[in-house]
């Protein structure tokens, strides 16, 4: 018989004899590359969709010169479209501004404070060029403006795109708010951008326009630069180099793109895993169907070897066996992971709910090339979980296959703690390495490994705990421990799938709540006021002069008000722009308002120098410490600050510095603020403070103002939705793992038939061997869930302090939800006493009484 | 005192079996009659419904039509439990395939009847000792199944089946998986322990030799039970 043959009898044989044993490994590894599938090419597809974007934006720039997004001098620009070697260069200035829809009356027939305080806010990114060297630099950019240049030159005119549209509610013609300074003003829309060519939110703009408009005169913050042809691109980057300012950077397209990916690739890596997570349960599943199945079918293949099929040829066939379920589910589940990326696009959007990709709606292109590489990689999962099963039987000798009760002996020398011991061991040491390209793959490797090892020590485990279990006098009971006792290696295989995902939920669970109860901690720190201000949801346009400032601090019911200036600061041209904050802070206040971890103490601050707190990011991402002395550019100079102490800052992972106010005011002149924080007194509520807020300023709907507890409430709100998807990750991998249990226990029972049948013959009650049955399952479970917990807890120590810390930059303090662990483990549980149940139930209806019978 | 005058262990009378109602029936009118020490073998061919009738006899399936008497108990009219109990305290059973559990050692596998009946530990202990001694396995208890030949197994199997004193043992091709010495060996040991239980034994066998062990033969035919003259 040649291979293909031989693979395709045991094929038909199987599905023959047990269909719906055969499904449910399928089931699980369609499920697994389900949602790895969908959760893949949605962020795939956001991704894709960003550079798009960005690629449209940059058009045929070699170089991008940029700055902060306050900018710098338009004067740059003729220096740097002399520099030899640049063919044509092109000045951009990028703005987000807080835009708010009319809700169809004019803002101009009734005063802006009457209007209503939600009025609907988008954050509006903008673009605005000089046309006539945009056309040769990003001509794609302005394709479909280009006939119509007459409008573009409108001072108050703006081009957007159909998702920026929608967003405001406007069309062509349409007029709609932004928020310049603490006032609005106004802006009509020209006309609409195509969906396919912008699919992100945008506006565009003519640079003269906009600058007038957002009170930016004689200020860009993006050079787009072409280079002659024969000019050599580093030499004219270097040249160019030599003209900027600190703060401003040069660097080719493509690192943009690279750092907005890099930026979001933890997240996106971290949900990757967790997906995977489904189809390694799905794995263990097939490693634990497969090798119940061949156990069932020794007899077969000792006749099969007997027959003359060779021991490679047998091990072969199964292996394919395997692969083919592999292949199957896979397929099946690239099929459902489209339609469930679908879903994750409607309900989540295109970054799952991480709010990374601000502005794309994300989409599901065919990919081809990928949905093969998931069937081959569910084929492969599934193949190499049958490989162990399908040795061990090509492994037996004929004459001891044939012999009716070998299958404890097949099972027996499975003792695999050397191995187990050694990958623990593994997964400790790849735990203290540091990450590699900004990820923690050896985090990574040291879960896998540990998991693998905790899989493989749950056999000796087992043995010692049921080996230590006292004797009963209840014969079910005594006959289930003992059953248990003797097959302990076949049990874990059936545990093998519940365990692996049960403990990472565990691991999970407890990383989760480490960092909300981190984050409320923070929360708490950082909120210290009553009522937070903000101007335009973080725009670049907004904020409130130092008159402004003053009079805010004065209102009745204001006890006391401290302003902040944020903005995002680019330090290095490959990574993303840093928040600086300068708040009213010193060495005495900063413990009240900063998450600190770190501190230098208050006699090793060298007076002569401000003081600086630095995010934990910045150490992972500038080497800078507590004690060092750091230089920004701000103004026109590098100011010197020295570090006097780290913080935790939940909100900023690309990194964060506070620095005195009094320090950026000497160095930048600029004495607005974008941020306020308003302590009460203890007669005023915060409506009548809000109140005189909005009635002492004209800026309307683009003053943020909310209660400190609405502040928190709306955090929670948030992480919990970026949590979400990672519960429902997790949720699903246990239901496989589940689905493996239920898989065992049938198998097992079903294997079991004369065994129960013979009990039935000698006295034991029906509801006595279902007892039986659920006492296994239930004692099985429990050594499981009970080395899911303690592998559980091991993993979170490296999602905590490897995997947390390395992915976001940020530290959390371990917290274990007790209460939750116990209701899920006990849960989890029942569901398996349960599954046993009813899976002992099947196998004792029909005619299990005469399986005694069936070697007759 | 002869058979019939003595009182009947178990009374079969006009036992008939169908499976579906437009089929013919299995086999009717079955009659039989054991007392205390009565050794019956039944043979027949494939198929005639031997492990029917002793389904029926042992209170796993329902008769059509007749009854059965097992010390005056109606088997055919328990329920599942009933049977169950009445199975666990009255009757032993020993099966072609041994089917000795493989996880416990000899003697817990022996002592099985006696835990499910709530015979205290020391008394277990003292008659799974004294059987193993009767089955000639003395100090085999420790061992575990996967240790013993396919004689010792059937031994194991038999020790089982009279650990709790039986009133009837049910034998089902006990031998089939025997050598002949073995067999004769194994059928011997069966006999001499049923009677020395006090009990009744039917042996359902294809065999002529494990025939030859019973005090009587008799042949199923669907006609019912008949006298089977054995060949010399």
């Amino acid at each position: 018989m040649n291979q293909a043959r031989l693979w395709w009898t045991l094929w038909r044989a199987q599905w023959r004899d047990r269909p719906v044993r055969l499904l449910m490994p399928m089931l699980a590894i369609a499920l697994g590359v389900a949602l790895a599938s969908a959760v893949y090419l949605v962020n795939r597809g956001a991704l894709d969709e960003f550079e798009r974007a960005a690629r449209r934006l940059a058009g045929e720039a070699d170089l991008v010169v940029r700055g902060a997004p306050a900018g710098f001098p338009e004067s740059l620009y003729p220096a740097i479209a002399r520099t030899p070697g640049v063919a044509v260069a092109s000045p951009v200035l990028e703005v987000m501004v807080p835009g708010f829809r009319l809700f169809g009356y004019s803002g101009a027939q009734r005063p802006i404070t009457e209007q209503p305080k939600t009025r609907h806010q988008v954050l509006l990114p903008v673009v605005a060029v000089d046309p006539f060297r945009a056309t040769q630099v990003q001509p794609a950019l302005l394709g479909e403006i280009a006939g119509n240049l007459r409008a573009f030159f409108r001072p108050d005119g703006i081009f957007l795109s159909v998702r920026a549209a929608g967003a405001l509610g406007v069309g062509t013609g349409d007029q709609f708010d932004v928020l310049v300074g603490s006032s609005m003003r106004r802006l009509e829309v020209m006309g609409l951008l195509g969906e396919s060519a912008y699919p992100r939110a945008l506006g565009i703009m003519d640079i003269a326009a906009a600058q007038w408009m957002f009170d930016r005169s004689g200020i860009v913050n993006r050079i787009d630069v072409r280079v002659a042809e024969g000019a050599d691109c580093d030499d004219v980057r270097a040249a160019i180099g030599r003209l900027l300012p600190s703060g401003v950077t040069v660097a080719a397209p493509a690192i943009d793109n690279e750092r907005v990916a890099s930026a979001t690739r933890a997240y996106r890596v971290n949900l990757d895993m967790l997906a995977l997570v489904a189809v390694l349960t799905g794995a263990f599943l097939v490693l634990a169907t497969q090798a119940l199945s061949i156990l069932r079918r020794r007899t077969a293949f000792g006749l099969l070897r007997a027959l003359g099929v060779t021991r490679g040829a047998l091990r072969r066939a199964l292996v394919l066996e395997g692969a083919a379920l592999g292949i199957m589910g896979a397929a099946l589940g690239v099929a459902l992971g489209q339609r469930i990326g679908a879903w994750m696009l409607t309900a989540l959007a295109g970054d799952l709910g991480a709010g990374q990709f601000a502005g794309v709606a994300g989409h599901l292109a065919p990919r081809p090339l990928e949905w093969v590489a998931f069937v081959v990689a569910g084929g492969l999962a599934a193949a190499l979980a049958s490989w162990w099963p399908a040795r061990e039987a090509a492994a037996r000798s004929p004459a001891a296959a044939l012999k009716a009760g070998d299958a404890g002996i097949v099972l027996a020398r499975v003792r695999p703690w050397r191995a187990g011991f050694a990958l623990i061991l593994l997964g400790a040491v790849l735990a203290v390495l540091p990450a590699l390209h900004g990820l923690p793959l050896f985090g990574y490797g040291s879960i896998a490994a540990l998991l693998l090892g905790g899989v493989l020590l749950v056999p000796g485990i087992a043995d010692r705990v049921l080996g230590r279990m006292p004797t009963v006098r209840h014969t079910p009971t005594t006959l289930a421990i003992a059953q248990l006792r003797g097959s302990t290696a076949q049990a874990s295989i059936g545990l093998a799938a519940i365990i692996v995902s049960f403990s990472l939920m565990v691991s999970m669970a407890i990383m989760v709540h480490s960092f909300r109860e981190s984050f409320a901690d923070w929360l708490d720190t950082i909120l210290p006021a009553d009522l937070q201000l903000r101007m335009g949801q973080g725009g670049d346009t907004g904020s409130l002069d130092a008159a402004a400032q003053a009079r805010l601090a004065r209102l009745d019911g204001v006890t006391r008000a401290e302003f902040r200036r944020t903005f995002a600061l680019p330090l290095r041209r490959d990574a993303t722009a840093v928040q600086i904050i300068a708040a009213p802070i010193d060495a005495s206040t900063a413990a009240s308002r900063l998450a600190i971890i770190e501190s230098v103490a208050a006699g090793a601050q060298p007076a002569r120098l401000p003081p600086a707190w630095i995010s934990e990011a910045m150490v992972d991402l500038y080497g800078w410490s507590a004690g060092s002395t750091i230089s920004l550019p701000l103004g026109r100079d590098q100011v010197a600050f020295r570090v006097a102490g780290i913080y935790r800052d939940y909100g900023r992972s690309t990194g964060s510095v506070v620095i005195p106010r009094s320090a950026y005011r000497a160095a930048t002149g600029d004495a607005s603020a974008n941020d306020g924080a308003f302590w009460l007194a203890r007669t005023a509520t915060p409506a009548q403070v809000e109140a005189a807020i909005r009635a002492a300023l004209d800026a309307g709907p683009a003053l943020q103002l909310r209660t400190t507890t609405e502040v928190r409430q709306l955090s929670f709100a948030n992480f919990d939705r970026a949590f979400a998807i990672t519960y429902a990750l997790e949720a699903i991998a246990v239901l496989i793992g589940l689905l493996g249990v239920s898989v065992t226990a049938a198998s097992t029972a079903l294997a079991r038939r004369s065994e129960f049948g013979m009990l039935r013959h000698i006295g034991l009650l029906r509801r006595q061997v279902v007892a039986m049955l659920a006492g296994e399952g239930l004692l099985t479970s429990a050594i499981g869930i009970g080395c899911a917990l303690v592998l559980g807890m091991a993993l979170s120590l490296v999602l905590v302090y490897v995997v947390n810390r390395q992915s976001f930059l940020w530290s959390i303090d371990l917290a274990i939800p007790w209460w939750q662990l116990g209701v899920l483990a006990f849960a989890l549980l029942a569901a398996a006493a349960v599954t046993a149940t009813v899976s002992g139930r099947a196998a004792l209806s029909g005619d299990a009484l005469r399986a005694v019978r069936e070697d007759w | 005192m002869n058979a019939s005058s003595r009182t009947a262990l178990l009374e079969v009378r006009g036992l008939g079996k169908r499976y579906r109602a437009h089929r013919p029936p299995v086999f009717g009118g079955v009659d039989l009659r054991l007392v205390t020490g009565d050794h019956v073998a039944i043979m027949g061919e494939s198929g005639v419904g031997k492990s029917t009738l002793l389904n029926l006899v042992a209170g796993l399936d329902r008769p059509e039509a007749g009854t059965i008497l097992l010390d005056g108990v109606e088997v055919g009219t328990l329920d599942d439990d009933a049977a169950t109990r009445l199975r666990r305290a009255k009757m032993g059973f020993v099966f072609q395939a041994f089917h000795v559990l493989p996880y416990l050692t000899v003697a817990e596998n022996v002592a099985v009847p006696l835990g499910l009946l709530g015979v205290a530990r020391r008394e277990s202990g003292a008659r799974v000792a004294a059987i193993l001694r009767e089955v000639g396995l003395a100090g085999a208890g420790p061992r575990y199944p996967r240790e013993l030949s396919g004689g010792e197994l059937q031994r194991v199997a038999i020790a089982r089946a009279l650990v709790h004193r039986p009133r009837l043992v049910l034998a089902d091709e006990p031998t089939g998986n025997l050598d002949p010495r073995t067999a004769l060996q194994v059928l011997d040991l069966l006999r001499g322990q049923v009677r020395a239980c006090g009990g009744a034994g039917i042996l359902i066998t294809h065999s002529f030799v494990a025939a030859r062990t019973a005090d009587r033969v008799l042949r199923l035919t669907a006609q019912g039970l008949a006298p089977e003259v054995l060949p010399p």
